[in-house]
């Protein structure tokens, strides 16, 4: 599949923005976090900016934005309207809660139970986001249960590792914020790792021969393709990345975006608020370059059956 | 709507295609492209036409492939539209409803006014039917000429779809596969036409007759099956004249 920047960003941004709004919630919820000011506006600004950023983005691909709207109707069938509606729905809660916390300094009672709400609305929009893919059968990669895990464990672990920043950043102190974020860091990429296995290891669903039923006559092969120039089918789903290169990405991601971010995460809990807070924003950054890469090779890796028609062998 | 119709289409209008007879002449392709910038979906729009790497929408493409090696290797051409799937991925990702089953008949078809140009049926879809006009920002794909079938400016005879009237080989047939008894039915039967990737689920409208078995040596036309070994000897000379007195003069 070819890995359109506007669709990376948006799942990378929004991810990390609704994980955010998980842990407001869930710090409003159970751990009776005091509503500061100003920690309270950074983070929502932070969070509505990044879904909101990321939800215009993913317009940016379409052929008529202007007609957006009529995304929203089809919540009976299709995860791409669920995922908008959703999304949608996630602003009230969200903006209510900020409300609460930033002009009344208050996140408990019924502005908990907002931050829960929104916190909850915003697992459900991650994971109809990551149904959309996960739904595809004709990209066997990602018609497998393990894309929406990958998908919240993700946001959860981007979200905490920005939770964790602001928390030191405004130097409140909870001693807890460094440990999630390096223990759901490890864990999302130990979902991952099991992903890239069960991609890596299955057999291929489809092949030339079964997009072509010529199966019987033995091994089937491109000839010669319909045409000498390019099309769109292969412009959107022909992409290929050499297989060096996607392991050599691999690696780059799980450090970027694993290994280094657990590290700071963890390693910062010992240091005074300032130095803490610089370590967590580097934290931020490395997970950020990380997620990046590792959302290209999601798509980059995927490969659609459309291919089998233009002389790929398996998918 | 993009669910699908709630009392699935009795009537399955639907191609029948065969690999057998198929020359590869791209004829349907070209004369689909020619139909349909002018049809429902017009214009089916191209980008640097005269330039470089032309790059357009196309309904119908014809792909050759080779299956098998040796004396049992095939060179099979493989045209390929829209299959009409019972179960179409493509309309029931489509977050706006643009993307519809019709009930009446079972065609897939855009509206072109409602698309937003996500490209997610595109990407739902295995067989690689749908196209983006990227002038025209929304999806497009295979109408199964529905400004032909029902167009009663057309004679009778025209009412299919041009890809269909246009085959010079006759390898592409039309007719309604929801109904057992029809003659693309009683096809697909004798000739065990298949579905593409069954395993998508997409449980496709359009069948392929595969190839017929290679034949392998003549039929019974009276001759023999060898000709008797003839190994030729040395010329036997005439017993006299001149010629004879010369070979045998010579052979001595």
């Amino acid at each position: 599949m070819n890995p359109a920047y506007s669709v990376i960003f948006f799942t990378t941004a929004s991810g990390a923005g609704y994980g955010l709004l998980i842990w407001l919630g869930v710090a409003a919820v159970f751990f009776d976090m005091p509503a500061h000011r100003w920690f309270g506006f950074a983070a929502f600004a932070v969070a509505l900016a990044l879904i909101t950023v990321g939800l215009l983005a993913s317009t940016l691909h379409l052929g008529h934005p202007e007609r957006a709207w009529r995304g929203l109707t089809q919540w009976r069938s299709s995860w791409l309207s669920r995922e908008g509606v959703v999304a949608v729905l996630t602003f009230i809660p969200a903006g209510l809660a900020a409300i609460g916390w930033v002009l009344l300094t208050r996140n408990g009672g019924v502005w908990a139970w907002l931050g829960a709400a929104a916190a909850i609305l915003a697992v459900v929009t991650v994971f109809c986001t990551a149904m959309i893919y996960q739904s595809l059968r004709a990209i066997p990669r990602w018609n497998t249960p393990w894309v929406a895990p990958v998908y919240l464990a993700f946001a959860l672990a981007s979200g905490a590792l920005l939770f964790h920043f602001g928390v030191r950043a405004f130097g409140l102190g909870l001693a807890w914020s460094g440990w999630a974020a390096a223990t759901l860091t490890a864990a999302a990429w130990a979902v991952k790792l099991i992903y890239w296995s069960r991609i890596d290891g299955a057999a291929a669903r489809s092949t030339a021969e079964s997009a072509t039923g010529l199966g019987h006559l033995g091994k089937v092969r491109l000839f010669e393709a319909p045409h000498t120039g390019d099309n769109y089918l292969m412009r959107e789903m022909g992409y290929k990345i050499a297989r060096k290169h996607a392991r050599r990405l691999r690696i780059i991601a799980l450090i970027l975006g694993g290994a280094l971010p657990v590290v700071l995460a963890a390693g910062a809990t010992q240091l005074p608020d300032l130095a803490a807070a610089f370590v967590a924003a580097i934290a931020v950054i490395s997970a950020g370059a990380g997620l990046l890469v590792e959302r290209w090779l999601f798509f980059a890796e995927a490969v659609h059956t459309i291919s089998l028609y233009y002389g790929t062998d398996a998918a | 709507m993009t669910s699908l119709p709630l009392n699935p289409p009795k009537k399955k209008l639907g191609l029948v295609i065969d690999l057998d007879t198929c020359v590869g002449c791209h004829a349907c392709a070209v004369n689909c492209k020619e139909w349909n910038t002018g049809g429902h979906s017009a214009p089916l729009t191209d980008l640097e036409p005269y330039g470089e790497s032309p790059l357009g929408v196309w309904f119908n493409r014809v792909h050759t492939f080779e299956a098998g090696d040796g004396a049992e290797g095939r060179t099979v051409h493989f045209p390929k539209s829209c299959l009409h799937c019972d179960e179409p991925a493509c309309v029931t990702v489509c977050p706006t409803g643009a993307s519809y089953k019709r009930e009446e008949d079972g065609i897939v078809l855009v509206n072109p006014d409602t698309c937003i140009g996500c490209k997610l049926c595109s990407w739902a879809c295995p067989y690689g039917a749908r196209e983006y006009d990227y002038i025209d920002g929304v999806m497009k794909k295979c109408t199964m000429c529905i400004d032909r079938i029902y167009n009663e400016n057309l004679e009778e005879q025209d009412r299919v779809p041009v890809c269909v009237s246009t085959c010079p080989a006759s390898a592409r047939h039309f007719g309604d596969l929801g109904d057992p008894n029809s003659e693309v039915s009683q096809l697909v039967r004798e000739r065990g036409g298949y579905d593409l990737m069954p395993e998508m689920g997409m449980q496709p409208v359009n069948k392929y007759l595969p190839p017929r078995p290679a034949k392998r040596g003549a039929g019974d036309t009276g001759a023999p099956a060898s000709l008797p070994d003839h190994e030729p000897g040395p010329v036997e000379a005439a017993g006299s004249g001149f010629l004879a007195w010369v070979d045998r003069t010579l052979s001595r």
